[in-house]
């Protein structure tokens, strides 16, 4: 939840997960992004902003913040052909070898817990280069040994075309890179208030850990200044909710 | 092509079993006669969800009218899951033929290209794949060294459905940046649309309209419903009704719920049209 104002050093879980994801995206000329996903859509427009406007941001199904007009199948087009540098996925559950569940819990089909679908994930996690998995719940429930559905797998067998795949995941406890020669997840960051204990006792699965491990910095005063103006703005046209609940605008 | 006088019309040409092509939530989606199709009990229906769907399908499948659910996701947005379709899937009421975003985009555009199958990247190792045997994977024939792709059979729906701003009348669907909705009207044999409202002028001969126009070659038959896709939103007009589907999600926690609610929405609906 959003903390005081006053003082510019306070700041809120998601302005935290923001700034994070936020870094994660430099250099990327197009990062497309989910209608519901505000942290990421945030950390999207926050970095078209600190890159002066080099990077183009789609925030899929807005009405101001996409440069798409042929229809749902031009996102997939778009990505196919390597224009799209960044998107974000979830999962119900995320294994460690990356591997991604959108679609139940259990013997499929007849599933103790029954979720959406997998959308474009069993497409896009091959083609986008730095697909980026975020889920604010960490915790043995979500980070599972093994997904119990493959919506879209964390690895190819060799031969396989797949010039995409999971480049990091965010979660409320810190921040993995993906290794993919290893296949699995690398632990860099902590994000302040939690602990390696912490991220060991809800991981379902074994990760490596950064040699130079470090506490995830927090936002700089003036990053918040700009998420709290001129962003904030910006993310209350596609994320209305969000924007009220951690901006109040 | 016919102007049909109201979206009870519309279901009524729609048979059981058809295979019927449904755009996303947000693309416009024909509710009026979604209720329609309830109220005269249609079943066995096989719905395409191109790509997604939400409480078109889920409405359609607690009210027992479908057999086939085909779909890259079912979902009531920001009212979370679909109770219905989740309840559906649990007790194999229906039969679930789950898929990604664009293997299914791709196959209504192998559906209107007329070939039989389509290649598409991705899906290599998920169970998507292995839940579909209807998908093949083949070694791509033009390449140098191995590369296994995987192939989608056409799909060529019986019925698209779906509800658009505009129409002319002669049938000329005006559909605007929804541009999903002329793959849609391609690919099938039929194509029936709702509209918001039918105008004099003759919008193929707009030559700013006219490249969003679905022309009347594809259309079968059309009607004049004034908020055809409430509670859902139509791009152009109107918001997605959120106070309504909130409290749908609540009611239709519960199979009696969702029966409650179904005899004051559905019926009401009738009883006002036949007034």
């Amino acid at each position: 939840m959003p903390q005081s104002n006053e003082t510019h050093y306070d700041f809120s879980q998601e302005e935290l997960l923001i700034c994070v994801i936020s870094r994660l995206l430099k250099g990327i000329e197009h990062v497309a992004c989910g209608v519901s996903s505000p942290i990421p859509g945030s950390a999207a427009l926050l970095q078209r902003k600190l890159s002066g406007g080099s990077t183009r941001v789609t925030i899929l199904l807005s009405e101001n913040l996409q440069f798409l007009n042929d229809g749902v199948t031009e996102l997939f087009d778009c990505a196919a052909q390597g224009r799209i540098g960044a998107f974000f996925l979830s999962g119900g559950q995320i294994d460690g070898k990356g591997n991604i569940n959108l679609v139940g819990v259990g013997d499929y089909p007849q599933h103790k817990a029954r979720w959406s679908g997998s959308f474009g994930s069993g497409f896009l996690y091959f083609v986008v280069p730095r697909v980026i998995l975020f889920r604010e719940e960490h915790t043995r429930r979500t980070m599972v040994e093994t997904v119990d559905f493959i919506s879209a797998p964390g690895l190819s067998e060799p031969g396989v075309y797949r010039p995409g795949g999971p480049y990091a995941l965010v979660t409320s406890l810190g921040h993995f890179s993906f290794d993919k020669k290893r296949g699995g997840f690398c632990l860099e960051t902590i994000h302040p208030d939690h602990s390696l204990e912490e991220i060991q006792d809800n991981t379902g699965f074994d990760f490596t850990i950064a040699d130079g491990l470090k506490e995830t910095p927090v936002p700089e005063p003036e990053l918040l200044e700009l998420l709290r103006g001129q962003i904030a703005e910006e993310v209350a046209d596609p994320y209305p909710k969000f924007a009220k609940v951690v901006w109040g605008v | 092509m016919i102007i049909y006088p109201d979206a009870e019309s519309i279901a009524q040409a729609i048979p059981d079993g058809a295979q019927i092509a449904i755009p996303a939530s947000r693309s416009g989606v024909a509710m009026a006669v979604t209720r329609a199709l309830i109220s005269q009990g249609r079943r066995n229906l096989h719905l395409i969800a191109a790509p997604t769907s939400g409480f078109q399908a889920e409405m359609l499948i607690g009210a027992g009218c479908v057999s086939i659910m085909e779909s890259a996701g079912v979902t009531m947005d920001e009212q979370g899951q679909a109770p219905c379709f989740v309840r559906a899937v649990k007790t194999s009421t229906i039969e679930l033929r789950d898929s990604t975003c664009p293997a299914i985009i791709s196959a209504l555009q192998a559906g209107e290209k007329g070939i039989p199958f389509i290649p598409m990247r991705g899906l290599l190792g998920s169970d998507l794949l292995r839940y579909r045997p209807d998908y093949k994977v083949i070694d791509n024939p033009f390449g140098e060294e191995d590369d296994p792709i995987v192939l989608l059979p056409a799909i060529v729906p019986d019925v698209a459905l779906f509800n658009a701003p505009l129409a002319d009348r002669n049938g000329n669907v005006w559909v605007g940046s929804t541009r999903e909705l002329m793959t849609l009207a391609h690919a099938a044999k039929k194509t029936y649309v709702t509209v918001e409202k039918i105008i004099d002028d003759d919008l193929y001969k707009d030559k700013l309209r006219a490249p969003a126009t679905i022309p009347n070659l594809y259309i079968s038959g059309i009607a004049e419903v004034e908020k055809g896709a409430w509670p859902l939103g139509q791009p152009y007009e109107y918001n997605i009704d959120e106070p309504h589907l909130e409290n749908y999600v609540r009611q239709a926690a519960t199979p009696e719920g969702f029966a409650e609610y179904m005899a004051s929405n559905v019926t009401m609906e009738n009883r006002n049209a036949a007034e």
